[in-house]
């Protein structure tokens, strides 16, 4: 790990202010991404901004009947909030499907919508990779690409966004909300705040420099069936190979965003109309300009049957 | 290799937290990890480094009351909290219910797991007590104890000695004499 300097903020603001005050500065939260790639430095911040003092760690009604989660909310507190519970479980479903209860204790809202790709050639150093390196190249275009992308992906990067919080954000059309370092604010929909690799793989999400998450908003509840189904390589405490965030209604109409398939949470409004027509009709149209490679051709077949298991699931 | 860009400020930091009941002030370098401020400053050696990546489990540690990797956390974020290892749950003499079930079991093999292992454990009843739900929770209002939950909710501690039916046991036995 390469040696940084430190310091704790104290409001938003300051946090944003800080870290644009010191070039390649980062935030710091629970740690368990930052940290781990730190380690292999992967990442190389010469300043953290610790900003686990800055309270926003709250979930509170909004006016218009939603809740507003503050970005320091621990999973763990956001999968147990019983308003969570009650009204979005397509959120706590996803939240306690992903990494392990330690893990969870310390994940906040924003660093997980922050979490890097797992990508196996961005972990490994020694390899060429844009995301990790802009301009190396990438090797996952020739090498193993069980766990990448099928769709979105560019020349430059076919990466995933790993996680499984933003899956069931994007269905539930979260907003980001953030402020930089002059106190400006932003609402970001979910649906803009990750980017696809393009030519610019570095960049996972529209975030500029400094500018600090200080909570996600949700809309009112939409009631519904609401199923998160991931599917991996082991029971527990492992990524997805694909996952199905889903709402369904009793007339068979719904919402569906993929986890595991792109470099963002992979949902597309217009299929939604194909709902009721089943799963095949709704991977048609969803994965309609899929670009898979041999390794992972097989998530197109398994993101269907997933979804299709979803939607019996429901019908129960 | 690229160049790396120096820190200006001080890349080392004081730090006062609570370990076992023992206010503890160190200077440590900022990168040192809550992990290794434990283990190589404070002599604790109880919680073990697996992977240093919060992918075994073997240095979970408690920190206000809730189970953490001790290895994805840096010792100055920890100022004023209030941190128990393995050497704060129990001793040889006065050994905590979990770490006598685990004897009794056999709830190991080679032990180096077995630390994390009981700190977890331990968090697993109070976290179902508490109706903290999980991936296998069927009603997210209703949780309740069961093999299924214990299972999942142990999965972030590896066990490369495979003693997992060993350490249920142990701690389906805690529960019961509750
Ligand atoms: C072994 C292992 C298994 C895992 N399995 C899963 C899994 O199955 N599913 C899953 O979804 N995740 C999984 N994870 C990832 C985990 O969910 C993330 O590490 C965690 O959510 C990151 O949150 P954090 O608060 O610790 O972020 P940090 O590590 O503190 O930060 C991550 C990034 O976010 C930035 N950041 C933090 N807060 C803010 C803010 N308020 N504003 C702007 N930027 C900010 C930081 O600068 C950093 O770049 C796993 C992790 C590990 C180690
Ligand atoms: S897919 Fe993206 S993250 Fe993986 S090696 Fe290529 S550029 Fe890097
Ligand atoms: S040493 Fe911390 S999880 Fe492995
Ligand atoms: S007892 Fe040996 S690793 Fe668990």
């Amino acid at each position: 790990m390469r040696a940084f300097s430190y310091e704790r903020a104290t409001t938003p603001e300051a946090a944003a202010a800080a870290a644009v005050a010191t070039p390649n500065a980062k935030f710091i939260a629970g740690g368990t991404n930052l940290l781990d790639l730190m380690k292999l430095e992967i990442e190389a911040p010469t300043h953290l901004v610790d900003v686990n003092g800055l309270g926003l760690d709250t979930v509170e009604p909004t006016d218009d009947g939603g809740l507003r989660i503050g970005a320091l909310v621990r999973n763990t507190d956001l999968a147990a909030d019983a308003q969570v519970r009650r009204d979005y479980p397509l959120l706590s479903r996803a939240l306690v499907a992903g990494a392990s209860g330690q893990l969870r204790n310390k994940a906040t809202t924003a660093g997980n919508l922050l979490q890097r790709t797992r990508c196996p050639y961005f972990y490994d150093t020694n390899m060429p990779c844009n995301k990790r390196n802009p301009g190396s190249g990438c090797a996952a275009l020739t090498g193993v690409s069980r766990q990448l992308a099928v769709i979105g992906g560019s020349d430059a990067c076919i990466a995933t966004h790993p996680g499984d919080m933003a899956v069931a954000m994007r269905a539930l059309d979260a907003v980001v909300e953030t402020v930089d370092a002059e106190g400006a604010t932003r609402a970001i929909p979910m649906a803009e705040f990750h980017r696809l690799p393009g030519d610019e793989p570095e960049r996972d999400t529209v975030l500029n420099t400094g500018e600090f998450i200080t909570a996600v908003t949700l809309p009112a509840p939409v009631g519904g069936r609401q199923i998160y189904h991931k599917v991996r390589d082991r029971a527990s405490y492992a990524f997805a190979l694909v996952s199905v965030a889903a709402i369904i209604h009793p007339d068979g109409t719904g919402r569906v965003a993929f986890g595991g398939v792109a470099h963002k949470p992979w949902r597309v409004e217009e299929a939604e109309a194909e709902m009721p027509n089943g799963a095949r009709a709704v991977a048609a149209r969803v994965f309609a300009d899929a670009a898979p490679r041999p390794d992972n051709a097989f998530k197109l077949p398994l993101a269907e049957r997933t979804l299709a298991l979803v939607l019996a699931e429901a019908k129960e | 290799m690229t160049i790396h860009d120096m820190p200006k400020g001080r890349t080392d930091g004081a730090v006062r937290f609570v370990v076992n009941g023992k206010t503890v002030n160190l200077t440590l370098d900022h990168r040192v990890t809550l992990l290794d401020a434990l283990r190589e400053h404070i002599g604790l050696t109880g919680s073990k480094k697996g992977c240093d990546h919060g992918q075994c489990g073997a240095c979970t540690v408690m920190v206000n009351g809730r189970r953490i990797n001790s290895c994805l956390s840096l010792a100055v974020m920890h100022e004023g909290d209030e941190i128990t290892t393995i050497e704060g749950i129990g001793t040889p003499d006065a050994l905590d219910p979990m770490q006598d079930a685990f004897i009794r079991h056999d709830g190991y093999q080679c032990g180096y797991c077995t630390p994390g292992q009981i700190c977890s454990a331990k968090a697993v009843l109070e976290e179902i007590r508490q109706g903290i739900p999980s991936h296998v929770t069927a009603d997210l209002d209703h949780v309740t104890f069961s093999d299924a939950e214990v299972r999942e909710r142990m999965s972030g501690n590896l066990c490369r000695c495979g003693a997992y039916s060993n350490m249920l046991n142990a701690i389906r036995e805690v529960e019961a004499g509750k």
